[in-house]
């Protein structure tokens, strides 16, 4: 296994500092890192990291990665390669796959496919019921015992609309520290929605998906997951009103103990607004739908205050004639591995509201705790696993669809410059990325 | 004009008023013994209908036919669920066709939108209907018939009543109607008015009753039995009682003021039938006139080469700016 030396890197934005990796883990930091070099054992490799920021391998909690079933818009394998020129070491594979991922049998083949294609490190989410129908629990225990150890449930696509079932979820996966990740959407409230419900909807004649649908799902999951004691996640969270009830749930979870809600957003909602629907392209429809402006404000509030604890991509390819037609015929969704990071950078860092350590915190230890990692979102410190990425900050990009690294194209930002570039990602000492590109 | 007409809200006073004295034009060769015109010849329109609509589709192929234009008429019916025929497709099939202007009638909001701007076809698109969007040709005939009942529209008031939210007759009316400087009131139950209308620049009201006798046209929308089904109404009863044009109400209208539909009615339901045969009725006024201002759109649109009418040669270089237009689109 090759060593790294890694010259003049800062480390969370801080003081210019060299790394030593070997053996999956950092050997050490500091002057001792090229003293400490073991010449006899392999080969070294230096590298230049003057001016670049060393970050904690990111971890996403919300991927899709479509295999099985869609092997047509994304495998583990292309997947994974995207999510390590994003800078991310581990990610974790939404159960809506075809099958869908409900059985042990179903997760542990993900998970295999994530260990031989050796990009980055595949979780998969389990289904909470059987086949997202929404109707009876998935057996939750198999799959947490099963070598893929689940402890992230979702029917992501799908919200569990029924209150009961909900509330059986989060009970019963207490027994393995589990979390169910809800996909907030009421479904009466949205039958055919195509766009967020506003001013802009009314005129284009497009199908509202109103706020109160995502709000009013989170206030019921925040007050049953109060009610059984338990651990909620809420998939992105698009909404103002969404993050003041984040906000509420997590001051009465903090001062009663015993219950924890965490939420996510989504690097879109971030930046992107509904006012893009009025070009009837559907390479701007996601689900949530992309808000307004006063919405974009709050989530990055949000994130920078801690009520919303993680960025997560949604990163949802889709093949190009499921985008290239009408709007009300497209599928739902956008790539995102590959530009999540210039866009909390973008959004949140050159925005004065989030610090470096700030995004080691909101895209690496905050979502691989709430995922139960062990050996993802640790620091960068001696005797700690070799997750790790360069970062150039001062790049900017055009981002182009044809040079995605995902099998689909249906990146929102094509077009748009970005700053910051993944110069390099390393997963258990192994490069993944060098110079910018797969190694 | 632009090369297409996708919105009603793209055309300027300029656009609008052109189309309307051009469509006069056009009205007047009713009256003529031969009913054609070579403006169009060796152009092909395409009627491309995603949608049952027997009567836009029959409209639009008089206009081209009065024209001299080839029509070729293209029905692939696929519901939003189905897909059916992708837009795509078949579009790099009318362009590979040679069609000179494609009218599309479709269930997605946005279809003329995109079939215009995705890249797929040069062609120039009409928009015979899109979803629950807009449909500006039947906004812009519906401007023609008011004009003709009671000349400029400014300041004239409007009242556009029934389900609104799903229409698109309304969405290009509002717009159109705005830009011809007449005031619009939108009358409709609380939950067939789109969220935001706040924001359209018109009136609106949950009172038939309140604006009937300021109205100088009374507009009646078609309301689909199966909105009562979706709770938008709790009965057809209801609504009828309600927002329903009958004869009592009619009684409150001032003399000059017209009623029209821009079809297919449900009699009884939103209107009754003695309204719809009434003097003030105009609703077949509405099909006649829908030809002309057809013919004036696609002739506009797809810039004919000669004169509209022998001795009319105004409708092309008379008016300000028609002449670089018809250059743009030919382009």
């Amino acid at each position: 296994m090759t060593t790294y030396l890694i010259k003049g890197a800062s480390i969370l934005g801080g003081e210019p500092t060299d790394l030593l990796i070997a053996d999956g883990v950092i050997k050490s930091i500091g002057s001792q890192a090229s003293t400490g070099l073991d010449r006899r054992s392999s080969p070294v490799e230096t590298i230049d990291a003057a001016g670049l920021i060393a970050l904690p391998g990111l971890v996403d909690l919300h991927t899709h990665l479509r295999e099985p079933g869609r092997e047509d818009a994304e495998t583990v394998e292309t997947g994974t390669q995207a999510a390590a020129l994003g800078g991310f070491t581990a990610v974790h594979a939404m159960a809506n796959t075809d099958p869908v991922a409900d059985t042990a049998g179903v997760v542990e083949q993900v998970w295999r496919l994530g260990r031989e294609a050796g990009y980055a490190d595949v979780f998969p989410v389990g289904a909470v019921t059987v086949g997202l129908a929404g109707e009876r629990l998935a057996e939750l225990g198999a799959m947490a015992d099963s070598a893929a150890r689940v402890r992230v449930f979702s029917d992501d696509g799908k919200c569990v609309a029924d209150p009961v079932l909900m509330r059986r979820a989060l009970e019963y996966v207490k027994a393995f520290d589990g979390v169910i990740a809800q996909h907030a959407q009421e479904p009466r409230l949205t039958e055919d929605a195509q766009m967020n419900e506003g001013e802009l909807s009314g005129r284009l004649g497009l199908r509202g998906w109103p706020a109160v649908a995502e709000e009013a799902i989170i206030a019921r999951d925040c007050l049953l997951a109060q009610h059984v004691k338990s651990r909620l996640h809420v998939c992105h969270v698009s909404t103002a009103g969404s993050v003041e009830i984040v906000r509420w749930a997590k001051a009465r979870a903090e001062a009663e103990g015993g219950w924890t809600v965490t939420a996510e957003v989504c690097p879109h909602h971030l930046l992107l607004t509904d006012e893009l629907a009025a070009t009837y392209d559907p390479i701007y429809k996601v689900n949530p739908p992309l808000r307004t402006a006063t919405d974009v404000e709050a989530v990055r509030q949000g994130l920078a205050d801690g009520v919303l604890d993680i960025v997560a991509t949604d990163h949802a390819p889709h093949p190009h004639e499921d985008k290239d037609c009408e709007w009300q015929a497209a599928a739902f969704g956008m790539l995102g591995l590959e530009t999540a990071l210039s866009i909390v950078q973008a959004t949140m860092v050159d925005a004065g509201l989030l610090d470096w350590a700030g995004v080691a915190e909101r895209m690496s230890y905050a979502p691989a705790r709430i995922g139960r990692l062990d050996n993802h979102g640790r620091p960068i410190a001696e005797g700690e696993p070799a997750n790790i990425v360069l970062y150039d900050a001062a790049a900017t990009r055009v981002i182009e669809a044809s040079a995605m690294s995902s099998l689909s194209r249906n990146t929102p930002y094509a077009g748009r410059e970005l700053p910051g570039q993944v110069v390099a990602t390393f997963l258990r000492g192994k490069a993944t990325v060098l110079d910018g590109k797969l190694a | 004009m632009k090369g297409h007409l996708l919105s009603a809200g793209d055309l300027s006073r300029d656009d609008a008023e052109l189309i309307l004295t051009t469509a006069e034009e056009m009205r007047s060769l009713a009256d003529r013994p031969i009913k054609k015109l070579p403006a169009l010849r060796g152009r092909t329109v395409v009627n491309l209908f995603f949608e049952d609509s027997t009567r836009t589709r029959m409209s639009f192929e008089a206009a081209a036919k009065r024209l001299s234009a080839d029509v070729i008429n293209f029905s692939a019916k696929g519901s939003s669920v189905s897909k059916g025929e992708s837009l795509k497709d078949t579009a790099m099939t009318l362009e590979a066709m040679g069609a000179d202007a494609v009218v599309v009638r479709h269930w997605a909001s946005g279809a003329a939108y995109n079939l215009a701007h995705a890249g797929w076809s040069r062609s120039t698109v009409v928009n015979a209907g899109d979803g629950t969007h807009e449909h500006p040709t039947q906004a812009l005939l519906d401007a023609f018939t008011m004009v003709r009942h009671l000349g400029p529209l400014d300041g004239r008031r409007v009242a556009i009543v029934g389900d609104v939210l799903h229409s698109r007759v309304a969405r290009s009316n509002a717009l159109l109607l705005q830009t011809l400087g007449a005031e619009v009131t939108l009358v409709a139950p609380p939950t067939l008015l789109p969220y935001g209308v706040e924001t359209w620049g018109v009136e609106t009201g949950y009172d038939i009753d309140a604006v009937l006798p300021k109205a100088d046209v009374v507009m009646m929308l078609r309301v689909q039995r199966e909105r009562m089904t979706d709770s938008y109404f709790p009965s057809t009863r209801e609504y009828s009682r309600r927002y329903g044009l009958d004869a009592r109400r009619m009684g409150a209208l001032q003399d000059h003021t017209i009623v029209m539909h821009p079809g297919p009615m449900v009699r009884g339901m939103e209107i009754t039938a003695d309204v719809a045969d009434s003097d003030r009725s105009v609703i077949v006024e509405q099909v006649t006139n829908g030809v002309a201002v057809r013919m004036a759109v696609l002739y506009l649109l797809l810039g004919g080469s000669e004169p509209a009418l022998g001795g009319a040669e105004n409708v092309q270089s008379g008016t300000d700016g028609t002449g670089t237009t018809t250059e743009e689109t030919n382009a």
